[in-house]
């Protein structure tokens, strides 16, 4: 046992300050501190790359936080477009920050998008003893009175856990957005203790953020924001069968740089495709309250043009872009 | 019975020679870590989360290895606050106040163990404090909203006025730097960047170990060059260990105050361990009166803030443990880390998992004991390393620092605003103005902004809301007294001088 902890100690000490000595071995880039969903991804996906043989050495997980993953987005922009062994981990976050021009001026097609296998659906919750028994409730209450529903979310301003309500608003006919009130706070807990506690009406999130609360009765899920139920949570209604078609999920997937060849390109969607195909995989999203999502290769890109269009048209009508 | 039974489960499980061992293990590495400025518990334990990786640990062992490195760097942080009057992490930032003074009048073994036995307190009240009332105390973050939050902080920021400066007009403006560099990154009410210059390595603002570490450790550095060593601070000489039962016995109420005050500070999502620190010294201070010594090495000057401390540490583990709600930076980190151990934090835990729970918790109260040896008896391990002639201590921190700060981002552009920290530093020192101040502002003042920009869009814009609940206008009341009162007190408090150390003033 201590052999083992003194060997990792070393490799942690050696992948520490000693980054980027091996140059045959993949690395993936998690644009955050250990332990966040980007180094989820990165970890995970290395792992089973690994495992199932799509990669002969282990993927090497390097940390780059800042700027909510906009240093690593420069990084491999500037310095490493060429590289054709490096892959990035990224979420819906990504696009919603290059949609609002946050990474300093880089755009979306300055690098390449391989694909998402997976994604934490989106939802709105209320509290358990809130008026609101559906989202009809919710939207026809904002409609009557903007001002009496505030909605609290893990994300800041202008992030995807505020554009959820306001694109359900908009498929229910309200269109003076920024009369809604939304306070960012620290995290999707947080935005349910807000909630729950009476300071807010209403918590928009992720699956995995509200699962705990949902087992303990403090809250109920009146909408999920995908295209069908969410297996194991089949008596949660989605927004589309109430009437308003929103699909927001917070996918999980990988860029890679601009300047690979297209061979190459579609050899990282192969691997992808392998991992997404994996009982591994599939394990890993049931334990981490992922949903099925797989858009590997142009589909995904084409997906990613959209969601960038739509959402930097959402942000401007907010007013968090010009 | 019930907990009996429980905790009876969770020594089950923390008791193995292997969790055991990783106990050792976590509060020997903490403790350096924390006594290592550059490195705090948040950084600690996020650069060792890829080590739970790499060695499998399940889930039970990964959260007795990282908490013990949570509550050893507690306890070490102070060490380089006394001996160095640079705070290893910013928890220990108000142990320099009385600590460092204690240390330079000779005593510094004595302010060693005196800080150790109080951390010991605290942790132990705290953990105690989980175990019991844990379910029962989630209940407490749902009265808190923006309201409440934001004068909670006030309530800090009234009480800093009364903080070790001789001039208060210094403080305060030290305190207004600090608030200043709070603004810098993301604004999050509104998603748009303040104060960045487009740079994007200050989108996430300014990390406050970065501050520190320029403020304290670089600023000393250029003392040193100034003076040829001469005007250093550093030089502490450290005899014998032996324990002062005249100061523990003293402060037995100090520290049972402070663990209060620390634990209630550390459930509440927010500032965690450095507003217990500050809060535990502040209110010892004005029951001290102006007469108690605080700030020229009072016993309970170092007392207090290690209790209140490590108590806080304990405290910000129910609403992480119960709601999934970090109370701290730290347990921001440990939350991430039980994520990827596929353990979802929240109210159903303790029923879901409780092997989990109370091996956590069996844990803790290992660790504790673990930590007080190491703290007590055996401190003078730790202060060997420190022990060294400053030219050859002073520029070995610096390297450490600059390597902890560089394997935390990965990037010069921190370095170079240490750098700029030192500099910084090294004025307001020349000018007699307070550093603590300035970095409280940076702590605190970002965590109360967003509090009233968040009550402001829940009520238009009504500045009555500030005043809607109980809680909120029992803050205002406290806040106001804190501010108000020393300016009467000083005129109507002239008892005669007391020696700091004299018998308990209750």
């Amino acid at each position: 046992m201590t052999k083992r902890l003194v060997g990792a100690l070393i490799t942690s000490a050696v992948l520490t300050f000693g980054a980027g000595g091996a140059a045959t071995a993949a690395e993936c880039i998690a644009p955050a501190n250990p332990g966040g969903g980007w180094d989820f991804t990165c970890r995970q996906i290395g792992k089973i790359m690994f495992d199932i043989g799509a990669v002969d050495k282990p993927v090497q997980v390097t940390n780059m936080p800042g700027a909510g993953g906009g240093l690593a987005f420069g990084n491999v922009v500037n310095e490493r477009s060429d590289d054709t062994d490096l892959i990035v981990a990224a979420s819906t976050a990504t696009t919603t920050r290059l949609a609002q021009n946050a990474y300093a001026g880089m755009t979306a097609d300055q690098v390449r998008f391989v694909g998402a296998i997976g994604a934490d659906p989106g939802v709105i919750v209320v509290a358990a003893d809130s008026a609101f028994q559906s989202l009809g409730d919710l939207v026809e209450a904002i409609k009557a009175d903007p001002g009496s529903v505030a909605f609290a979310g893990g994300s800041a301003v202008g992030g995807f856990d505020h554009m959820k309500p306001l694109m359900v608003l908009k498929e229910g006919g309200f269109t003076d957005i920024t009369k809604v009130k939304y306070i960012g706070v620290d995290g999707g807990a947080d935005a349910i203790t807000q909630t729950v506690g009476g300071f807010t009406q209403a918590m928009t999130g992720d699956m995995s953020e509200v699962v705990s609360f949902l087992s303990n009765g403090d809250i109920r899920v009146i909408a999920v924001l995908t295209d069908e139920r969410v297996p194991g949570f089949e008596d949660i209604p989605t927004a589309k069968e109430q009437g308003y078609d929103v699909v927001a999920v917070n996918w999980r997937g990988l860029y890679v740089p601009k300047d690979i060849s297209d061979a190459r390109f579609d050899e990282w969607a192969g691997k992808l495709q392998q991992v997404a195909d994996s009982p591994e995989w599939a394990q890993a999203m049931a334990d981490n309250g992922l949903a099925p999502f797989t858009k590997v290769g142009g589909d995904f890109q084409s997906y990613i043009d959209g969601l960038v269009a739509d959402i930097a048209a959402l942000s401007k009508e907010l007013g968090v872009t010009q | 019975m019930d907990i009996l039974a429980n905790l009876a489960i969770g020594f089950g499980v923390a008791l193995s020679p292997y969790t055991l061992f990783l106990a050792v293990c976590g509060c020997f590495l903490g403790t350096i870590i924390g006594a290592l400025p550059g490195l705090g518990p948040s950084n600690g334990v996020a650069i060792l989360i890829p080590i739970t990786f790499t060695l499998g640990l399940d889930a039970t062992s990964a959260l007795v290895l990282m908490t013990s490195v949570y509550y050893g760097a507690m306890y070490g942080g102070r060490i380089s606050s006394i001996l160095l009057n640079i705070p290893g992490d910013e928890p220990a930032l108000m142990t320099t106040l009385d600590g460092y003074p204690m240390a330079k009048s000779g005593r510094a073994g004595d302010a060693l163990v005196l800080s150790g036995v109080a951390s010991f307190v605290g942790a132990l009240l705290a953990t105690i404090g989980l175990m019991l009332l844990a379910p029962s105390l989630a209940r407490v973050a749902f009265l808190f909203g923006p309201a409440e939050y934001f004068a909670l902080y006030l309530l800090a920021f009234c009480t800093l006025g009364g903080m070790a400066s001789n001039n208060q007009a210094k403080a305060a403006l030290a305190a207004c730097i600090g608030l200043g560099i709070a603004m810098i990154g993301v604004d999050s009410s509104s998603g748009l960047p303040r104060l960045t210059g487009g740079n994007l390595h200050l989108y996430d603002g300014i990390d406050f170990l970065v501050a520190i570490v320029g403020l304290f450790a670089i600023a000393e550095i250029f003392f040193f060059i100034e003076s040829h060593g001469k005007g250093s601070s550093i030089g502490i000489k450290l005899d014998k260990v032996t324990i002062p039962w005249k100061d523990i016995m003293a402060t037995k109420w100090t520290m049972l105050r402070a663990s209060g005050v620390g634990f209630i500070a550390g459930i509440l999502p927010g500032a965690g361990a450095s507003l217990g620190s500050f809060l535990a010294y502040m209110t010892e201070k004005s029951i001290a009166g102006p007469n108690g010594g605080f700030g020229k090495g009072a016993a309970k000057g170092i007392a207090a803030p290690e209790a209140g401390n490590n108590s806080a540490a304990g405290g910000a583990l129910v609403p992480m443990l119960t709601l999934g709600v970090p109370g701290s930076g730290t347990t921001a980190v440990l939350l991430a880390l039980l994520m990827t151990l596929n353990i979802t934090p929240g109210p159903t835990l303790f029923s879901e998992r409780p092997e989990v729970v109370w091996g956590l918790i069996a844990s803790l109260l290992i660790a504790n004991f673990v930590l007080l040896a190491m703290n007590v008896p055996m401190v003078k391990i730790f202060v060997r390393i420190l022990m060294v002639p400053a030219w050859v201590l002073l520029p070995g921190v610096t390297m450490i620092s600059f390597v902890g700060i560089y394997s935390l981002s990965g990037s010069y552009f921190d370095l170079l605003l240490m750098i700029g920290f030192g500099v910084l530093g090294y004025f307001l020192r020349k000018l007699d103005v307070p550093t603590v101040p300035v970095i409280l502002g940076i702590l605190l003042g970002g965590n109360m902004e967003d509090a009233l920009r968040r009550a402001m869009t829940l009520s238009d814009g009504d500045p009555m809301y500030l005043f809607s609940s109980p809680i909120a206008i029992g803050f205002w009341i406290a806040a106001i007294a804190g501010f108000v009162a020393p300016m009467f007190l000083r005129g109507v408090l002239k008892k005669p001088q007391k020696h700091p150390t004299d018998g308990p003033i209750d």
